[in-house]
C-alpha cells in the first residue's frame, strides 16, 4: 500500500497549507449552522412547559460540553501518534487542542451554572456531572501547565503526550467513580433533568448546534494548528517565504 | 530482572533507614493536618466522625503527595537514575521497584498511622480494621500515580505546584471509593464493594502505571 499521503502529513508546509486550504471548508458551515441552529432554537422552538424560555442556554451548554470531552480525545489521540511516530505536526495538533479544550470546557460549565440558579436556585451543586467536567478543566489546565513548565520543545511535547495518554485512561473511571460517588449520596432528584422525548423543533436546533460547534473546533483548530506550525517552524526556509 | 528490582527497593530502603528523620516526615504533615481539623471546624466528636473519612483520605492524599517530589529526584541529580536507564534492565520493573520503596516508607507507615488520628476524630475502634485495608490499597494506587507526575515533572521549574496540579484530578476516583469504604467502616455497613473497587483500582495502577512511568522518565533524560 501506497503511505506517501500519510507521510505528507508529517511535513509541516504541507500540512500548514492544507490547513489553510481546508479552513473555510469547515468555518462557513460552522457559521452557517451555528446561525441557523441559533434562530431554531431562540426564536422557533416553542419554550418548555416547565422551564419556559430558560431551557434554551440547552443550546450553547450541551453542545460545549460534548465539544469539550472530543476535544481530549482529539488532543490523547495525536499525542499517541506524536509519541508513537515521533511526528512533530502530531504533536502541535495536541498542543493547539488544549486551550480549545479548556475553553470550552470552561463555557459549559458558566453556561451550566447561568443555568442552574434559577432552574435550581443555586449556581453550584455538586452533580457528577459537572464534578467529571470541573476535573477535565483541570486535566486539560494540567496539561498546558505542563507544557508551559519546560523549556525544551521535544522533551515538552512527549512527556505532555504521556500525560495526555494517562489523562485518557483515566477519564472513564473518573466519569464513573463519581457517578456512583453521587448515587450514593443521593442527591436530591429535582437536579436531575429526566429526558423527556423532545419534540422535534427543540432537538432539530440542537443537533445542528452540536455539527455546527464540532466543524466550529475543526476550523479554529486549524488556525490555532497554522499558528503553531509557525511558531514552532520559525527558524526554517519555508516559513520566511510564506512571512514575507 | 526480579533481583536489580529486589537491590533497588533493599537501597532505597537502605538510604531512608540512615536518614530516619526524612521518613517521619510526612507522618507528621499527615497529622498536623489531621489536627487542624478539630481546630478549624469543632472539636465536638459527633460532628468530627462524620467528615472524618474524608479528612483523612485528604490528608493522607496531601502527605503522600508531598513525599513524591523527591521520588527521582535524587537519582536524577547523582547519577542513579542514568545508570537505571544504561543497565540494560526493563525500566518499568525498577519504576514500579522505587514505588514499592516509597509505598513501604509513606504509604504503609500513613496506614498504620490513620486509627491513631481516628480516634482523634472520634472514630469508633470498630471501623480500624475497615480504614486499614481501604488506605493500603488507596495508598498503593496513589503512590504509582504519583509516580507518574513525579516523573513528567523531573527537573521542571515549580515542579511542586504542576505536580499537585497534574496528579490530584487523577486521584479522583481513588479518594471517592476510599472515603466511601472508611464512611462504611464508620457506619459499621460491609464494605466489600468499595474495597474490591479499591483494589480493582490498584492492580491496573499496578499494572499501567510504571510504563507510564518509565517512557515519562525516557523522555525525562534525553
Amino acid at each position: 500500500m501506497d503511505w506517501t499521503w500519510f507521510h505528507k502529513f508529517g511535513s509541516p508546509p504541507h500540512v500548514y497549507r492544507l490547513a489553510g486550504t481546508l479552513t473555510p471548508w469547515f468555518a462557513w458551515p460552522a457559521g452557517l449552522l451555528i446561525a441557523a441552529a441559533l434562530y431554531g432554537g431562540l426564536v422557533l422552538a416553542p419554550p418548555d412547559y416547565q422551564q419556559g424560555d430558560g431551557f434554551r442556554i440547552i443550546y450553547v451548554h450541551a453542545p460545549s460540553a460534548w465539544v469539550s470531552t472530543m476535544v481530549y480525545a482529539v488532543m490523547a489521540t495525536s499525542a499517541a501518534i506524536g509519541l508513537i511516530w515521533r511526528m512533530k505536526v502530531a504533536h502541535a495538533v495536541a498542543a493547539s487542542c488544549a486551550g480549545i479544550g479548556a475553553s470550552f470546557t470552561a463555557a459549559s460549565l458558566v453556561t451550566g451554572m447561568l443555568w442552574g440558579e434559577p432552574m435550581w436556585g443555586t449556581w453550584w451543586v455538586w452533580d457528577p456531572r459537572l464534578v467529571a467536567q470541573l476535573v477535565l478543566l483541570f486535566l486539560f489546565v494540567g496539561y498546558v501547565g505542563l507544557r508551559s513548565a519546560i523549556d525544551d520543545l521535544g522533551r515538552a511535547d512527549r512527556a505532555s503526550a504521556v500525560l495526555a495518554i494517562v489523562g485518557v485512561v483515566n477519564l472513564p473511571i473518573i466519569r464513573y467513580s463519581v457517578e456512583w460517588w453521587n448515587s450514593i449520596h443521593q442527591a436530591p432528584s429535582v437536579m436531575k433533568m429526566d429526558r423527556p422525548s423532545m419534540p422535534i423543533d427543540m432537538l432539530a436546533p440542537l443537533l445542528m448546534m452540536l455539527l455546527g460547534f464540532t466543524l466550529f473546533f475543526a476550523a479554529v483548530l486549524l488556525v490555532r494548528l497554522r499558528a503553531e506550525l509557525l511558531r514552532r517552524e520559525r527558524a526554517a526556509a519555508w516559513v520566511k517565504e510564506v512571512v514575507s | 530482572m526480579i533481583g536489580a528490582a529486589l537491590a533497588v527497593v533493599g537501597r532505597d530502603l537502605r538510604l531512608a533507614l540512615r536518614r530516619p528523620g526524612q521518613a517521619l516526615q510526612p507522618l507528621a504533615f499527615f497529622a498536623v493536618v489531621t489536627l487542624l481539623f478539630p481546630l478549624g471546624y469543632t472539636p465536638e466528636l459527633d460532628k468530627l466522625r462524620q467528615i472524618a473519612p474524608g479528612v483523612l483520605w485528604v490528608a493522607a492524599l496531601l502527605a503522600g503527595l508531598l513525599s513524591l517530589e523527591s521520588l527521582f529526584r535524587e537519582d536524577a541529580q547523582d547519577g542513579t537514575l542514568e545508570q537505571m536507564l544504561l543497565s540494560g534492565q526493563p525500566l518499568a520493573a525498577l519504576a514500579l521497584a522505587k514505588t514499592a520503596a516509597h509505598w513501604l516508607l509513606t504509604g504503609l507507615p500513613l496506614t498504620l498511622m490513620a486509627p491513631v488520628l481516628g480516634i482523634a476524630l472520634g472514630v469508633p475502634g470498630s471501623a480500624m480494621p475497615g480504614i486499614l485495608s481501604s488506605l493500603a490499597l488507596g495508598t498503593v494506587t496513589l503512590s504509582l500515580v504519583g509516580a507518574v507526575g513525579a516523573a513528567l515533572t523531573l527537573g521542571v521549574r515549580r515542579g511542586g505546584v504542576l505536580l499537585g496540579l497534574l496528579t490530584l484530578p487523577l486521584t479522583v476516583p481513588t479518594l471517592v471509593f476510599g472515603a466511601r469504604a472508611t464512611e462504611l467502616a464508620i457506619a459499621g455497613e460491609g464494605l466489600s464493594g468499595a474495597l474490591y473497587l479499591l483494589a480493582a483500582l490498584a492492580v491496573l495502577a499496578v499494572t499501567l502505571a510504571p510504563l507510564a512511568v518509565a517512557a515519562a522518565l525516557r523522555i525525562g533524560s534525553e
